[in-house]
């Protein structure tokens, strides 16, 4: 009946079935990023766990610089360095059990590592020999990703995956600043937050998406606001405080493992390091800027409290560094060994079984290979 | 001996059979989409199966598409196998990313460690006096992609046997379903369905010595409708369902080209840059000695999809296709 035809029995009413679905108060992050270090909070913190942190921080850095400088020498196409973002990289990967899964980045290398994939393979993406150099289901780490925020819904579906098999897996996906405008973005926290799977987000909020700052990527009071808007918690957190980052990012793992669904946990950190080597930082950021965040290392942080606290003494420090170099040394060796390829590998892989068209391209290849060979190359 | 009962079934309910099977063989397969679920389906091809096998095994979704796609994708790697529904052909798009960069190419880049065994249906096509954007033929931008199977049926078995066969590959394949062909009926025993269809094997659909018309999915029984009418020419049409765009079986084409020494593509897709090309491009390269003229190409006019009151311009009918057969240099013959 319309409104007419009730000839003024018509009472205006409010729509039937809205309520308030959920209460946002909760799920807001808190004002400031938690932090550990320098706080009360660091009291509580185990002893053990800060010092494994502590030494794979300096793995970690030694790990970036080493990478870097084969990046110079060209033993790498190109590298995104994590230098100044360790303690984001190092305490994702620790907070995570062995059956667990990480969906890393194209810049967080440093985190496949730290969660035991050998550093060679880890690079082999980079180096250009292959794109993905392992199995992902070795260490449980999806192949490093390159399209923005892509790899996000995947982290969603395997973990949705994982529940629906009664398995208790969790999926940690870890994306930057510039990743959170992407589309892949949203959706895949829309799908955690319904179907609440056991994902966490990691945003590590390095300040710039190559050169663009946050400013021109986001008008959100903060990145971690986000979740608010899919029903999910969103947590702050200073990036460069290890221990910080672990805490969260362990409590957020436990409560995806417990079945209290997804988390997303914004890390503020900073990119020390220009976006690759090929970039030129200078073009859009000043020296202090860097030095104000070189003064907030996360190496450095971490490394004042266990010594102010006398959990580190400088044999532990030494032990620690030459840990590191051991690394640096077998990485630089390795890498500087040219990798075995076999151009017939292309074809290897494309389907279960290479279609007639692939078969006959590559008797084409395999018949330019034999005719450079008898042309005396 | 008994006799199996053929009854009349359509094409959408020999692939909610389809599914019903798979899901029944198999609790890896997950179905999922917009509106799968309680709804059955735009088209109804989900019917039921939600009420049957529940709410985790055919799931609806958010309403987006790369979102559909990319937890798909994951749930792949985790060693599920899922068959996802697009709702209609233009509605893909948003999940090109997850198709082009992580679908096509998984396998590939772990070197055969990460295989992803999905299914990805996309009804398509016109004919059907959809609105904007519910009539693309989007076979195309698929076939270009390296690493998918591009499948598309055109009878109700073929619709049930290449649906298996999508579900069981390791490989992911975009089934292309033929949205006006949804509602064709067909002899088909539903209690025991047919053999399932190796993907990649065409099919000689109706024997002729003229000349052969290679077609695919819609324009099937627009191709054997035309072979019908060009009789009274004295011609006598052989047509070829490719079944499988992707791999592209060139063995049954190149036969039956070598055999009537003429050919005719057609589909609903655009010419430029469409199948066609490709396909003439092949027949040219393999039998340029046995035609006895240009591979021609019948196809959609290289327009966005017109409205709906327009469309029966742009499809391929029989009249079009009768008229490039007639082109086809039968005077050289004599």
């Amino acid at each position: 009946m319309t409104v007419m035809e009730q000839r003024g029995g018509y009472r205006p009413s409010p729509p039937p079935a809205w309520q308030p679905r959920t209460d946002p108060a909760p799920l807001l992050p808190d004002a400031e990023p938690y932090r550990v270090l320098g706080t009360e909070a660091a009291a509580k913190a185990d002893p053990a766990l800060l010092r494994r942190l502590y030494a794979e921080l300096v793995r970690g850095r030694r790990y970036n610089v080493q990478a870097t400088a084969l990046t110079k020498q060209g033993r790498l196409a190109v590298y995104p360095s994590s230098t100044g973002q360790e303690a984001c990289q190092v305490a994702a990967a620790l907070a995570l059990e062995d059956r667990d899964w990480l969906f890393p980045s194209y810049r967080d290398t440093l985190a496949a590592v730290a969660r035991g994939l050998d550093p060679v393979q880890a690079l082999t993406l980079l180096r250009g020999d292959w794109h993905t150099g392992y199995d992902p289901h070795e260490h449980r780490v999806a192949p490093l990703c390159t399209p923005l925020a892509t790899q996000l819904p995947h982290a969603v579906g395997l973990a949705h995956a994982a529940r629906l098999k009664g398995d208790d897996v969790v999926a940690l996906a870890m994306v930057g600043d510039g990743g959170s405008s992407e589309g892949d973005f949203h959706e895949a926290l829309n799908f955690a937050a319904v179907w609440q799977a056991p994902v966490v987000f990691l945003v590590q909020n390095n300040g710039f998406a190559i050169s663009v700052p946050l400013a021109k990527q986001t008008a959100a009071p903060s990145l971690a606001h986000k979740a608010v808007g899919y029903g999910m918690p969103g947590r702050l957190v200073d990036g460069n405080d290890a221990a910080a980052v672990h805490e969260v990012v362990t409590d957020a793992v436990r409560r995806a493992r417990e079945g209290g669904g997804p988390t997303l946990i914004e890390a503020i950190t900073y990119r020390i390091d220009a976006h690759t080597n090929a970039d030129d930082a200078t073009r859009y950021r000043g020296d202090t800027e860097v030095e104000a965040w070189r003064a907030h290392d996360p190496i450095a942080l971490l490394e004042h409290e266990l010594t102010e606290r006398g959990l580190l003494d400088d044999d532990a420090i030494r032990a620690a560094r030459d840990t590191a170099e051991t690394m640096a040394a077998d990485l630089r060796e390795r890498m500087n060994q040219d990798p075995v390829l076999d151009p017939m590998d292309l074809f290897a892989h494309v389907y279960a079984e290479p279609t007639g068209q692939l078969r006959e391209q590559q008797a084409q290849l395999q018949a330019e290979l034999h005719a450079e060979q008898e042309g005396g190359h | 001996m008994t006799t199996v009962a053929l009854k009349p079934a359509t094409m959408a309910q020999a692939l909610t059979r389809a599914l019903r099977d798979a899901m029944a063989a198999d609790p890896t397969v997950h179905v999922m989409g917009e509106d799968v679920g309680t709804l059955g389906g735009v088209f109804r091809v989900t019917d039921g199966l939600a009420k049957e096998f529940g709410e985790d095994r055919c799931t609806d979704t958010p309403l987006a598409e790369a979102g559909i796609l990319g937890t798909a994708v994951g749930m792949a790697m985790y060693g599920l196998r899922p068959v996802v529904e697009m709702q209609f052909d233009a509605f893909a798009y948003p999940a090109f990313e997850q198709l082009i960069s992580h679908v096509s190419r998984m396998r590939n880049r772990t070197r055969g460690a990460m295989p992803l065994p999905l299914t990805i249906r996309v009804p398509y096509g016109g004919g059907i006096g959809g609105v904007e954007h519910h009539s693309d033929s989007s076979e195309a931008y698929y076939m270009a992609t390296p690493g998918l199977h591009v499948v598309t049926p055109a009878t109700v078995a073929d619709a049930y046997g290449l649906l298996r066969a999508a579900i069981a590959s390791d490989d992911p394949v975009v089934f292309l379903e033929p949205k006006r062909l949804y509602w064709s009926k067909d002899s088909w025993n539903p209690e025991h369905p047919t053999d399932v269809e190796p993907i990649g094997r065409a099919v000689v659909r109706r024997p002729g010595r003229s000349a052969t018309l290679v077609t695919y999915g819609p324009s099937v029984p627009v191709c054997l409708e035309a072979a019908e009418a060009a009789r009274a020419e004295g011609w006598d049409l052989e047509v070829v369902d490719l079944r499988s765009l992707v791999p592209f079986d060139d063995e049954t084409v190149c036969a039956s080209v070598r055999r009537t020494g003429r050919a005719v593509v057609v589909h609903e897709s655009g010419g430029f840059g469409g199948p066609g090309g490709e396909i003439a491009a092949r027949v040219t390269e393999r039998c340029f000695h046995h035609l006895e003229a240009p591979v021609l190409r019948v196809a959609g006019f290289d327009i966005p999809y017109p409205p709906p009151m327009l469309e029966r311009h742009h499809l391929p009918g029989v009249d079009r296709i009768l008229d490039a057969v007639g082109r086809l240099q039968w005077e050289a013959e004599s």
